[in-house]
């Protein structure tokens, strides 16, 4: 499972960071939105993979797993979504105002 | 637990609050709401300086669950000091604001005071992860304070300026996840003790997880080669908030000055001084690449934003020079070059105003109107920027070249230094002639003639500010000593964070 995990975060990652690379504000926005998946995952992942166990203090539990990355990832998705949400915004006002949806408002000759 | 260190936090939340309810379209309302929210934050941030003068580290523990495991908000010296510039700065650059640059958009006052809760929030926390949630409260609001107004240009700006911070949060994240995973602390006097006992096997990671979180910093605070966003991002925008964005960059600088005296410092065991080997060469870069381009920017805005990066550069050198001397010269630096700076933006737009068509640019343009009141002011804020006597910047300077010379790169520091001050004035003699003496007879095209003195009154404001931190230079620099001598023992905030009341 562990290497599952760091596979998939390795794919986000890499996937997030060419897409941020190019031109057009769309895949740009994209690939921001690739990055968080892959940083929200991995924060998730910080508090080591368990299956099956609670997070908060249960009668009988066999062991726990760590609250406090799923508290952090919670707060991560909150803000990433609405920073995603935001740049999507801009990005369209940009297209509007600009004319074109290249990152520098302006397209290669 | 003293309310005193949640105040400075809460009172611009609560005014922004205050200030979305107002649904009534009157914009001197709100304007009155937002000045006395920020004369406030001025009181409370004197309130708190005075409380922790005598060396006291103040705690107030949120929920009143204990640290580690609770948030914390911590108040030492160096918190203060930075509230209380913040709180100033925030207090002209909205002076400026209500004489017309608000009435551009509804929402002007409501970000503002979000603004100066991420800020406040930010030098106040105690908690690497509060630490990231304070910085996108600061990076939000100024997401919409950046384009307040409208236009192309700021538009285009704006989109970069957005991408290019998503992707420091992001990296923001992954450092502090890798923190986490490793030592199990998020509360920066936690992760101070337990970066100091990492087991062998755990420094690399460790120590890439403290340099990720560097680079991040880095971004924030302008850094080479992490500078390219400011120039854009300050040259479109509107005056007042460019000035507010004088505190900005001195956010990563804060973040760097503290992660890395506290968590990372000479106590760190084997992660000892982890940036000591960057910070000094990249600052010192930041610095010659900033006065470069200054001298070589085609408007007025665009130097102004050059200037500020090369402010960053020198301030990091300060820091960067690993003693208690220096972040005493770099920390009397900072309120200086953050009042100079925000003085610069102000003055940049009541001249662009003057110049009708040229505006901004550096080019051949019509006579100012009052061209002698504003040369004036001109010259003072370039002597105090480019450091000369008998302003503040040239005691900043000085303090800064006379700690260098206990640094063994001390030749480095010297002439990159005296390099950068010399190009700086190049750069404004070339701008004040051209602005004033150079002036073409034949363009009698007038500009917007000036608002009065009125205008004038937040720029003369900062610069008493600047003129105050001279005279008062002698207090004031014992202030910063006292400051850095706290940075430099960090089990006392430590002890006072993690063992609260308790005995030594």
């Amino acid at each position: 499972m562990e290497f599952l995990i760091a596979l998939i975060i390795g794919v986000l990652t890499a996937s997030g960071v060419y897409l941020v690379l190019r031109a057009r504000t769309f895949p740009v926005v994209l690939g921001l939105t690739f990055l968080s998946y892959a940083v929200n995952l991995f924060l998730f992942a910080m508090g080591r993979l368990t299956l099956g166990q609670p997070p908060v203090i249960a009668p009988n539990a066999s062991g726990y797993t760590d609250p406090v990355p799923q508290a952090l990832v919670l707060t991560a998705i909150v803000i990433g979504f609405a920073m995603t949400a935001f740049a999507l915004v801009l990005a369209l006002k940009a297209r509007a105002e600009l004319g074109n949806d290249h990152v520098d408002g302006e397209d290669a000759p | 637990m003293n309310p005193l260190v949640i105040a400075p936090a809460l009172l611009p939340l609560l005014a922004a609050i205050l200030l979305l309810l107002l649904r009534h379209p009157n914009l001197r309302l709100r304007r009155w709401v937002s000045l006395v929210a920020v004369l406030g934050q001025v009181g409370l941030a004197l309130a708190l300086m005075a409380a922790v003068s005598a060396g006291d580290i103040l705690v107030y523990a949120l929920g009143h669950w204990p640290a580690p495991f609770g948030i914390v908000l911590v108040a030492d010296r160096l918190t203060a000091w930075m509230l209380v510039i913040t709180s100033l700065l925030a207090l002209f650059a909205l002076l400026y604001a209500i004489r017309g640059d608000d009435a551009t958009g509804r929402h002007f006052h409501i970000l503002f005071q979000l603004q100066l809760f991420g800020l406040n929030g930010a030098f106040l926390t105690g908690d690497l992860f509060n630490l990231f949630v304070f910085f996108e409260i600061l990076l939000l609001a100024s997401y919409g304070l950046l384009l307040h107004g409208g236009g192309r240009e700021r538009t285009r700006a704006g989109l970069h300026f957005v991408v290019i911070n998503l992707l420091g949060s992001t990296l923001f994240l992954f450092a502090v996840g890798t923190l986490y995973g490793v030592l199990g602390a998020l509360n920066m006097a936690d992760l101070a003790v337990k970066v100091a006992a990492t087991p062998a096997e755990n420094v690399a990671l460790v120590r890439a997880a403290g340099l990720l979180l560097f680079g991040v910093f880095a971004l924030k605070a302008a850094l080479l080669p992490f500078y390219l966003w400011l120039p854009a991002a300050y040259t479109h925008t509107s005056a007042a908030v460019a000035a507010l964005f004088a505190i900005m960059t001195k956010v990563g600088a804060y973040s760097i000055l503290r992660v890395y005296t506290l968590i990372f410092g000479a106590n760190a065991g084997p992660a000892a001084d982890l940036i000591e080997p960057w910070l000094l060469p990249l600052a010192l870069a930041t610095l010659i690449i900033g006065m470069l381009g200054a001298v070589a920017s085609t408007g007025l805005r665009q130097q102004t934003a050059y200037l500020v990066v090369a402010s960053v550069g020198s301030l990091l050198a300060a820091f960067g020079l690993t003693s208690s001397a220096g972040i005493a010269a770099g920390l009397y630096y900072l309120p200086h070059t953050t009042f100079a700076a925000a003085a610069l933006c102000l003055r940049a737009e009541v001249i662009a105003r003057q110049r009708a068509s040229v505006g901004a640019r550096l080019a051949l343009g019509p006579a100012l109107a009052d061209s002698r009141r504003l040369g004036g002011l001109f010259l003072i804020t370039a002597v105090a920027v480019a450091g000369l006597p008998p302003l503040s910047g040239f005691l900043g300077k000085f303090l800064t070249l006379r700690a260098a010379l206990a640094h063994p790169q001390w030749p480095w520091v010297m002439g990159a230094v005296l390099t950068a001050g010399l190009l700086s004035l190049i750069a404004l003699a070339r701008t004040g002639s051209l602005l004033f003496y150079r002036a073409d007879p034949n363009l009698e095209v007038p500009g917007t003639p000036s608002n009065g003195i009125g205008e004038l009154v937040p720029i003369i404001g900062l610069l008493l500010l600047g003129l105050g931190l001279t005279v008062g230079a002698g207090p004031l620099f014992d202030q910063a000593r006292a400051i850095a001598e706290q940075m430099w023992q960090p089990q006392l905030y430590i002890q006072a964070v993690l063992n609260p009341g308790g005995s030594p």
